[in-house]
């Protein structure tokens, strides 16, 4: 392995789609500093035909895909739901039926990804029903917002939101830019940022969103796939930080201390498999890359 | 002398937290309750209990080496006492987590009423199947060790040397290996191949063949020290491995291959062990 000479972050990627990566994206990762992620389920590109392709998807982020983060020491968690694209197809609904005994898992750290895609009558009662499953499972939401019509779909998910009782720290509306992002602070949820090569957003664009909206609230994610997207993107962020003079407590903050705290109120955030005394960044000790 | 569960019980309750134990403790004296389904999915108390027993009971310091996991060993209490049928237990795998599973397979050999084999067997091979390798060294616990045919027992220990599960993880590995012809050619075999590809042979595969050439005695205790697994489970990596252990003598006869022999000064069994499933106590 190669020596860094420079202290690296650590980081805890709050949404990235393992299952599309490869071993060397985990090797890269690691070496980056992530130690944690969670794995959201959502679209696999392909068309589902039945429920039953989504147990085994949902079995496999609570197993295979943990067993393989872990041999290359991150600690994998998953948020689990129909996603709003495929809520609309009827063949795919009878996931919801399900859906309450799976939440029930103990990598289960949060109901997502929800929200919408078209904003058809059939995404309206997915999300309804899967932010009622989030309150009797006490567990936050991750609420995707649309690519396509993004302004209007975020004024329709607050909406959906203030009628749902789930309080707004249990939720974080993602994929935000800077034309979402004020109505989405004005809210009190949790704000998602997804870093992306050519779409969404870029790691200097974030910063200046941190600049003006600090720290606070704030998850910052490779959102890396199937499509083009990038796994190291959270670093990226860190260095940009860096850059423009955010100190290592404001990225430990964005990166790792953050997502700590929005999905540790599952409960169910298992970190202790994060080896002690390894902080990176954290507190005085920073632990250099080349182990 | 405690029975192997009530030791296990008196060892997970010292390694829990107070509000662990107490947890535990409601667990088990609420594992015949099926008055009312319990928790957001309505599911039999003794279930909820067994599916969310890794918040409940975890974690746990890890201050005893070698002493079992401790949600493993909660959710093994749990079943015991729960004591699901057959298809509750076959349900209970088909629907859980990898860890949940894997706590279904370390049950199979305490449950009262044993399941019926067939379809336990079936959950032993589907864990064999995987390349998760906590799945697989739990599927090779005493269950398979006294009910798995000969063939898939000896496929499941060629994998353990194949993912890096140490051999130690195999329940009955003296009893079973010893004098199987069958098995001492896979292991030759494979060291042979890995030899030509000039990579190391796994180090407990000495082991194990000198087991089924008879060279070991029964009694020998298995060579301490677990060697971790590569990085990658489904790729035999030589850098995930100790140094590489003598390879047996054999496998280094590259150049000029030869049907399987034993070694000169080997005594060759006057009668190997028969190759079907061999009956077993089951309260192993
Ligand atoms: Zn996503």
């Amino acid at each position: 392995m190669p020596t860094q000479s420079r202290s690296i972050p650590r980081i805890f990627d709050p949404h990235i789609h393992m299952t599309s990566r490869t071993t060397d994206d985990y090797a890269a990762m690691y070496q980056a500093g992530v130690r944690a992620l969670v794995e959201p389920s959502f679209w696999l590109g392909q068309p589902r035909t039945s429920p039953a392709t989504f147990y085994d998807y949902f079995d496999s982020l609570l197993g295979w895909e943990p067993f393989r983060a872990a041999q290359y020491g991150i600690v994998h968690h998953c948020t689990l739901a129909l996603n709003p694209k495929e809520a609309n197809d009827p063949r795919c609904t009878p996931v919801l039926e399900e859906l309450p005994r799976y939440l029930l898992k103990d990598g289960v750290v949060a109901v997502g990804e929800i929200g919408y895609d078209s904003m058809t009558p059939a995404e309206d009662t997915a999300l309804a029903a899967q932010l009622e499953l989030a309150l009797v499972h006490e567990l936050p939401a991750l609420v995707h917002t649309p690519h396509r019509d993004k302004a209007a779909g975020l004024a329709r998910t607050l909406d959906v939101l203030r009628e749902s009782k789930l309080p707004p720290e249990r939720v974080v509306l993602d994929h935000l830019n800077e034309t979402t992002v004020g109505p989405a602070a004005d809210s009190g949820c949790w704000l998602g940022f997804s870093i992306y090569p050519d779409t969404k957003m870029d790691p200097d664009r974030m910063v200046r969103i941190l600049r003006v909206h600090g720290t606070e609230r704030v998850l910052v994610n490779s959102a890396a796939d199937w499509g083009r997207s990038d796994p190291l993107k959270t670093r990226h962020v860190a260095e940009a930080m860096l850059a423009a003079g955010f100190d290592e407590d404001d990225v430990d903050r964005v990166l790792w201390r953050n997502p700590v705290a929005f999905y540790g109120q599952s409960g169910r955030l298992r970190l202790d498999a994060v080896p002690a005394g390894e902080r990176l960044f954290a507190g005085n000790s920073i632990l250099r890359g080349g182990e | 002398m405690l029975s192997p569960l009530a030791s296990l019980r008196a060892g997970l309750e010292r390694r829990l937290k107070p509000e662990g134990r107490a947890w535990l403790r409601q667990a088990l004296s609420e594992a015949t309750d099926v008055t009312e389904p319990a928790g957001p999915a309505g599911l039999p108390r003794w279930e909820l209990h067994f599916v969310t027993a890794g918040r409940r009971c975890g974690p746990a310091p890890h201050t005893e080496g070698g002493a079992p996991d401790p949600v493993d060993a909660a959710r093994v209490l749990i079943l015991h006492a729960a004591a699901p049928g057959t298809d509750a237990l076959v349900r209970l795998y088909g629907k859980g987590s990898a860890d949940e599973r894997r706590a279904v397979l370390l049950a199979l050999p305490h449950l009262d009423p044993p399941p019926r084999t067939a379809r336990a067997l079936s959950l032993v091979e589907d864990a064999l199947r995987t390349n998760d390798t906590r799945l697989v060294a739990a599927a090779l616990g005493p269950y398979a060790a006294a009910h798995l045919d000969a063939h898939q027992w000896r496929q499941g220990v060629l994998k353990c040397l194949f993912t890096g599960v140490p051999t130690a993880a195999v329940a009955g590995l003296e009893h079973r290996a010893a004098g199987d012809d069958e098995l001492a050619r896979m292991l030759e075999d494979y060291a042979r191949e890995r030899t030509a590809a000039g990579r190391t042979v796994p180090e407990d595969l000495a082991y194990v063949l000198r087991l089924a050439r008879f060279e070991e005695s029964r009694d020998t205790p298995h060579p301490p020290g677990p060697h971790r697994p590569g990085p990658d489970p489904s790729v035999p990596d030589p850098s995930g491995h100790p140094p590489p252990a003598a390879p047996h003598r054999r496998s280094q006869s590259r150049s000029q291959p030869r049907p399987p022999e034993s070694p000169p000064q080997s005594p060759r069994s006057p009668q190997p062990r028969s190759q079907s499933p061999q009956p077993r106590s089951p309260e192993s």
